[in-house]
């Protein structure tokens, strides 16, 4: 029986034995779940860029269902990163702060592909990536349930034309042929991929009746770089004018790529406050909206958050004093205002960074 | 006591302000106690979009020294919550104590004895109150347009 579903747990940084036990019990309990292969990989925003976990990654075929300890959007993004690349599926898991609201719309026609932002991209492989937040829920079977429900559910984004998966021809990627997609699969992305070698060294697999396991046993060290949203970003480039530690850079079609994620300075989400379209995603940092959650989950959707009316300073300023604070740190000298900061901020004094303007069209009067 | 008010419409609510203080643009009624010392509380305009006010905590030891838009505290109401900031630059010298153990004070008397803080600021950026109204009504609609897409979501 081939492989339907494989699922990813990206196990916690801390050796918390509680998150270690979610874990091993979601694994626990998909054994022997017909059509459902189950990878370990440690925490995903770790994982070296040519390291064994990433190589194991881009070998998987098929739709996934990636189980992380960080917001589903920031993992999206982080395996985009990496050249895991498919379809953003929609859960039907709920968040805090999320209503219960368009259940049964699990997923989103191919059409109105929801990650065509404005940085060209290579085509997505024809299938769906589903990225669950092991934050959410203590109760490892809320998982399960989700995942079996997916298994027995999900078709592939696209209709995909007869052709045969050609899952080692292509860098590794998975590409079902769709339908005007020559050569599709290899994605140019910042981090180099090398040509693919069987994900087996360093990593296990067990087969079990049914479920195979594998489990990856790169032992990562911490990183701290940004990860960038492409459904949001609209390539504008503040980002690059404002770090000042060459973290930034172009590819060949002038499109902005995160180029030496490692010069990034720990815990510094600076470029994240300055960008416009609020597509740069720091996974670990303590403030959701900077850390990737969506902007129903990040106010906790059920009270109003009126910091800003009340004097919250700028998004700008602090961004200004925490990369002054790094060119300190590094030795360099602050530069405050005077540096990558073009006229833009004159029209950031008006505009609040959110898309709020298309929301209010929605609502006639205020009412409280 | 007949008190002088201007007043600001907040969609079909009625704002009041009185005229015999100051106030920061972060919505806060300033009044001077003596040569450099202010005390501070909401304005009616906070204190409507806020609704009752369930809870009132400070970040700070009497004393400390602020720089106008330093975090001071947070505050949460039944419709909302909030970070809160310093209004001026100066150092904090008194909390009202009373109000930890009832903030529905900030509610039921929200210009006098709902007052928050004081402090001692030379010179401090504060408005009169016809520029703190002309502040509302330049700010209100980018005001809506927050609490709005905040509601709709």
């Amino acid at each position: 029986m081939p492989v339907k579903l494989t699922v990813v747990i990206s196990q916690s940084q801390s050796k918390n034995p509680r998150k270690r036990q979610l874990e091993e019990e979601i694994v626990g309990r998909l054994l022997g779940q017909r059509g459902i292969e189950v990878t370990l990989v440690p925490h995903l925003y770790d994982l070296k860029p040519d390291g064994t976990g990433v190589l194991c990654l881009r070998g998987i075929q098929g739709h996934m269902v990636v189980l992380s300890w960080l917001y589903p959007r920031a993992a999206f993004w982080v395996l985009d990163r990496f050249g895991v690349r498919g379809y953003e599926g929609k859960t039907q898991l709920k968040y805090l702060g999320q209503e219960e609201t368009d259940t049964g719309a699990t997923e989103t026609p191919a059409e109105e592909n929801p990650l065509q932002g404005q940085v060209p991209r290579p085509p997505l492989p024809n299938r769906w990536i589903y990225c669950l937040d092991l934050r959410a829920y203590e109760d490892p079977q809320v998982y399960v349930d989700e995942i079996l429900r997916l298994a027995r559910e999900t078709t592939p984004p696209r209709p995909a034309a007869p052709a045969a998966p050609s899952g080692n021809g292509h860098g590794g990627q998975t590409t079902f042929v769709g339908l005007s997609l020559p050569g599709v699969g290899d994605a140019p992305e910042a981090e180099a991929r090398p040509a693919q070698e069987p994900p087996s060294a360093g990593s296990s697999a067990e087969k079990t009746n049914g479920t195979a396991v594998r489990k990856v046993d790169e032992q990562p060290a911490r990183r701290w770089y940004p990860v960038i949203d492409y459904s949001r970003c609209t390539n504008c480039l503040e980002c690059l004018d404002f770090c000042l530690f060459g973290v930034y850079g172009v590819d060949q079609t002038e499109s902005i790529v995160v180029q030496q994620p490692d010069n990034c300075r720990k815990g510094c989400p600076a470029c994240s406050r300055v960008c416009p379209a609020g597509a740069i995603i720091f996974p670990q940092h303590k403030s959701p909206a900077i850390a990737g959650a969506t902007d129903e989950a990040a106010g906790g959707g059920l009270k109003i958050d009126l910091s800003k009316l009340f004097g919250a300073p700028d998004a700008l300023q602090v961004a200004v004093q925490e990369r002054d604070r790094e060119l300190l740190a590094a030795g360099r000298e602050a530069v405050g205002m005077s540096v990558g900061l073009p006229k833009r901020s004159q029209q950031r004094a008006e505009q609040p960074r959110d898309e709020l303007d298309d929301l209010i069209d929605a609502v006639e009067e205020l009412d409280l | 006591m007949s008190r002088e008010e201007l007043s600001f419409w907040m969609g079909r609510y009625e704002a009041r302000f009185p005229t015999d203080r100051h106030y920061a643009r972060n919505h806060m009624w300033a009044q001077r106690q003596g040569p450099d010392r202010w005390r501070f509380g909401f304005s009616a305009y906070a204190v409507r979009l806020l609704q009752d006010v369930y809870f009132l905590d400070w970040h700070f030891e009497p004393g400390t020294p602020v720089r106008q838009g330093d975090q001071i505290g947070e505050i949460e109401s039944s419709k909302a919550e909030s970070l809160l900031y310093a209004p001026v630059t100066g150092r904090m010298v008194q909390i009202n104590e009373s109000l930890l153990d009832d903030p529905s004070l900030i509610n039921v008397d929200t210009y006098q004895q709902g007052w928050l803080f004081e402090m001692e600021s030379q010179d401090p950026e504060v408005l009169s109150p016809q520029q703190y109204l002309d502040h509302l009504a330049e700010s209100w609609k980018s005001a809506q347009r927050l609490i709005k897409g905040q509601v709709n979501e």
